[in-house]
């Protein structure tokens, strides 16, 4: 098992240094100077001796090698850069409110699991029955709503409609509800169809019908044999849909106006100011990438026929 | 449509009338947006001050935006740009990583094994965020949109055909094509790919499902196509700040993201139940 964890450990650096590549290789794809656009956000006058200046001290006239080197000793300093829209440093800006984005990441990630585990079990196990068809029904509308609409729309019924929650100020308890429910319902809805999928598949083994012909009663069947073989293929679907969060947290700290790196990203988006942009992307990938590292060693811990396989070795 | 020899067993039956239901729709759909102008009733970016966020009524079936823009025509309008965008995609993420997958799957050796690490190293990101990243660096408007989407999502279709190239590789039928005398891109072109694309059209439809998605999505905060143009995305970024007064600009365009993508996907589940009855997730 150590083997594995070592060549994970490994992949994983190549893997940090080719997001790295790709973050810093953004700044190639801007369809002006850099010069040019650190000019125009910084309000400084376009003559050739500014331009000589700023490449000096920026390094911008050098090779992509040189500048990439630069850039990733600055971030392995904690220097991401200067934001210009917050004015101050990228690392700083997104530090403030990574609490924000956390908070509601988890809550999210608590719902999608309180939701879509219950309702999963239920449909697998009551397959092609009345409580299996709703929701089935649901599920599939689940996995094709356009979470911001659903997100607008909760927005509509509880705070213009029904008054019962805040439209505005996501301060309080009361603010995480509606943002929460949009991140976690819209994610469950793909869940509950896994978990119903691999839970189907698991249960038309033979070593199912085998208990069965013991007289092992169903329940025992379930919870016991299916449930256990089956959260081990959803463990890693958990762990790479924890990044397809992060990604929604964007568009839903948009709409809530949730003060998280999500919104402080997009407000970056609009004010041009990529240093912030390029610190989120990292920031972003590398909890992704730390998240799934995570996941893939539990799963060598939990499921069994691995660790026995190694223990043999 | 080919007739199936298999018996028809009442979910296959099922399945058949799911997929033709949900054919018939995204055809229609497709017209809608194809043939906007005549089944428009106005023109989409025709204002009339008179009736800015008129409710739905005979006149302006889905109600008219701020500037007195009338919705039905707009969303009419707006289904070219987004589902022009989402075939646009689909087809050249489909093309390159059917064609890049295909052959790492094909050739093996240096080649599969470098690709794979690539695609390794890129599904290790969340691409959503790296799709917003691009679209905000090389700026927006929709050349750039379909640069950026289909850039951070080839990977997927180049892993499922390796993956299904590899399960057909060793056939008795490829053996025969090679001992014919077929070159390695013959036998690629003319018996791998067209064996996997079946099984690929699963991936194909849900693609367009989710591309519809990732497209409003990125038109709400501003990095899709370019106003006045209607989008459907974009339509409900605009309703948002008028909630109170006309909820119908968010309810409208909204519905109409998830009646298409709730056909896309319908068609693409439906597909893979009429393949491959027992892995049914319906």
């Amino acid at each position: 098992m150590l083997k594995q964890v070592k060549d994970r450990l490994i992949s994983l650096i190549f893997i940090l240094i080719g997001l790295s590549i790709l973050t810093y290789g953004l700044t190639f794809l801007l369809p002006s100077d850099p010069v040019e656009i650190m000019i125009d956000t910084m309000g400084l006058p376009h003559d050739p001796e500014t331009i000589e200046k700023l490449n000096e001290q920026y390094g911008f006239d050098k090779s992509f090698w040189v500048q990439y080197k630069t850039w990733l000793v600055g971030i392995f300093h904690g220097d991401f850069g200067w934001s210009v829209k917050y004015n101050q440093p990228v690392n700083e800006a997104l530090w403030r409110k990574l609490p924000n984005t956390v908070k509601l990441s988890c809550s999210a990630f608590l719902m999608m699991i309180l939701v879509s585990f219950p309702l999963g079990i239920l449909s697998a196990v009551y397959k092609n029955k009345a409580a299996d068809y709703i929701i089935r029904f649901m599920s599939f509308i689940g996995v094709s709503i356009p979470s911001f609409w659903f997100g607008m729309m909760i927005i509509y019924l509880f705070g213009v409609e029904l008054k019962w929650l805040p439209v505005a100020g996501f301060t309080t308890w009361k603010g995480l509800i509606m943002p929460t429910l949009t991140l976690g319902i819209t994610n469950s809805a793909y869940y509950i169809r896994r978990i119903r999928a691999v839970m189907v598949e698991q249960m038309s083994e033979e070593y199912i019908s085998g208990l069965r012909s013991k007289g092992i009663s169903k329940r025992r069947i379930i919870f016991r044999h299916v449930l256990p073989n089956s959260l081990l293929a959803v463990i890693t679907m958990l762990g790479m849909s924890f990044g397809g969060m992060l990604g929604g947290t964007m568009i839903v700290e948009t709409i809530f106006g949730w003060n998280g790196i999500g919104s402080a990203a997009m407000g970056a988006i609009t004010a041009r100011d990529y240093k912030l942009v390029q610190g989120y992307v990292l920031w972003m990938g590398f909890i992704y990438v730390i998240v799934n590292l995570i996941v893939d060693i539990s799963y060598q811990f939990i499921d069994p026929r691995i660790r026995r396989g190694m223990a043999s070795k | 449509m080919k007739k199936s020899r298999k018996p028809m067993t009442p979910s296959r039956r099922r399945a058949w009338i799911r997929f033709t239901i949900a054919l018939f729709f995204a055809v229609l759909f497709v017209c809608f947006a194809l043939f906007a102008s005549s089944f428009a009733r106005y023109d989409p970016l025709k204002t009339d001050y008179d009736n800015m966020l008129a409710a739905p009524s005979s006149r302006y079936w889905f109600g008219t935006d701020q500037l007195g823009r009338d919705i039905f025509s707009r969303i009419l309008y707006g289904g070219k740009t987004s589902l022009l965008i989402a075939f646009l995609v689909t087809g050249i993420v489909a093309t390159v990583g059917i064609f890049i997958g295909t052959a790492a799957g094909f050739l093996g050796g240096v080649f599969d094994g470098i690709l794979m690490r690539f695609c390794d190293m890129l599904m290790a990101f969340p691409g959503s965020i790296f799709t917003i990243a691009m679209v905000s660096f090389i700026g927006t408007g929709i050349p750039n949109l379909i640069l950026a989407m289909s850039l951070t999502s080839w990977t997927g279709f180049a892993r499922i055909s390796r993956s299904l190239v590899l399960s057909i590789k060793n056939n008795v039928y490829i053996e025969q094509a090679r001992m014919g005398g077929a070159s390695d891109w013959k036998i690629l072109f003319v018996y791998i790919i067209p064996n996997v694309l079946p099984s690929l059209l699963v991936n194909i439809f849900q693609s367009i499902g989710g591309k519809l998605l990732t497209i409003s999505g990125l038109s709400l905060l501003g990095l899709g196509s370019p106003p006045p143009t209607p989008e459907w995305g974009f339509m409900l970024s605009e309703g948002k700040n008028f909630m109170y007064q006309a909820p119908w600009m968010l309810v409208f365009p909204g519905l109409v993201i998830l009646i298409n993508v709730v056909i896309f996907n319908l068609l693409s589940d439906s597909i893979q139940d009429l393949m491959n009855p027992k892995e049914s997730t319906w």
